[in-house]
């Protein structure tokens, strides 16, 4: 693979990376917070009316998760910029002598 | 005739000292419902978390709300908030310590301004609340829900009454030795306490 094709490859995942990070945080529910693993689950004790709650597993990621995400392109896109375009190779112009006719 | 009589005045008579007599109520909860809301609001940062391993005793007279007495003991390991990093702080030694110490506590003293509406009784509790190994003594707005016979309908097969406990109240974590002064901006020193717990006592 040549140094043009690896600098666009990196950009480009770097891109999905953030895309895809911001698309699943608000598809999660946009939690302006800090990522969670467990989310309450409120229950209703009819006898006693009593509001118990219970934690379910659940993977709801916050701002922390935004900010890995774009750590990561970042550091992704920053490798892009090792990989320099070569310029295309051309032929060296022949030389001409002024003095000679 | 003749000894229907006495034995109808002598069965009155036990049912009186019966009802007369208080009941012990255990909040260890079989339908896991009983909890320990907690909630601090710091400039930065909300935390909100529960509690769930509740048990205890409480003595409670219908005929005598005011003579109430008991402690509810909270395991301080079940005190979970969302974050998996909040809750390893939490739990840590710097913070809770719940290694050391597992047991948060309240152990009822005094009850003041009682008011007992029906089934429902509104009272001030004194009591030593104690948690990380500190004990103060504080007061506690209360409201005590007696509902007689309704054990069966909650477990069924058990036949006994109920004991509904709810309090509101705040503390502050510097009083208990819990980081004083540190994080103020996202570690609240104030604490927001709901309790809602029920007790059964079994007949």
């Amino acid at each position: 693979m040549n140094a043009s094709r690896m600098k666009t490859n990196l950009r480009r995942t770097s891109a999905i990376l953030l895309i895809a990070a911001i698309a699943f945080w608000i598809y999660a529910g946009a939690n302006p917070g800090w990522t969670r693993t467990a989310v309450p689950v409120k229950t209703l004790d009819k006898v006693t009316g009593i509001e118990g709650v219970s934690w379910q597993k659940q993977f709801v990621p916050g701002v922390d998760f935004l900010m890995v995400a774009a750590v990561g392109a970042g550091l992704l896109f920053g490798v892009s910029c090792f990989f320099r375009d070569r310029k295309p190779e051309t032929e060296p112009e022949p030389k001409h002598d002024s003095t000679n006719p | 005739m003749k000894t229907t009589l006495p034995a109808i005045l002598v069965i009155t008579l036990l049912t009186r000292f019966a009802q007369a007599t208080p009941e012990k109520f255990d909040f260890k909860d079989p339908k896991g419902v009983n909890n320990a809301a907690f909630k601090l609001d710091a400039p930065l940062e909300a935390v909100n978390g529960s509690a769930s391993g509740i048990s205890g005793m409480v003595t409670f007279d219908p005929e005598n709300p005011g003579a109430t007495s008991g402690k509810i003991v909270v395991d301080s390991r079940s005190l979970m908030v969302p974050n998996p990093m909040q809750k390893q702080h939490m739990q840590n030694r710097e913070w809770l310590d719940v290694a050391g110490h597992p047991e948060i506590t309240f152990e009822t003293k005094e009850f003041k301004n009682v008011k007992t509406d029906g089934d429902v009784t509104k009272a001030d509790v004194t009591g030593t609340f104690t948690l990380k190994g500190v004990s103060k003594e504080i007061t506690v707005p209360v409201t005590l829900t007696y509902l007689k016979d309704k054990l069966g309908e909650r477990v069924p097969n058990m036949h006994g009454d109920l004991l509904v406990i709810r309090a509101s109240f705040k503390i502050k974590r510097s009083d208990f030795n819990i980081m004083p002064g540190q994080y103020e901006d996202k570690v609240s020193d104030e604490i927001d306490i709901s309790l809602s717990i029920a007790g059964a006592a079994r007949k």
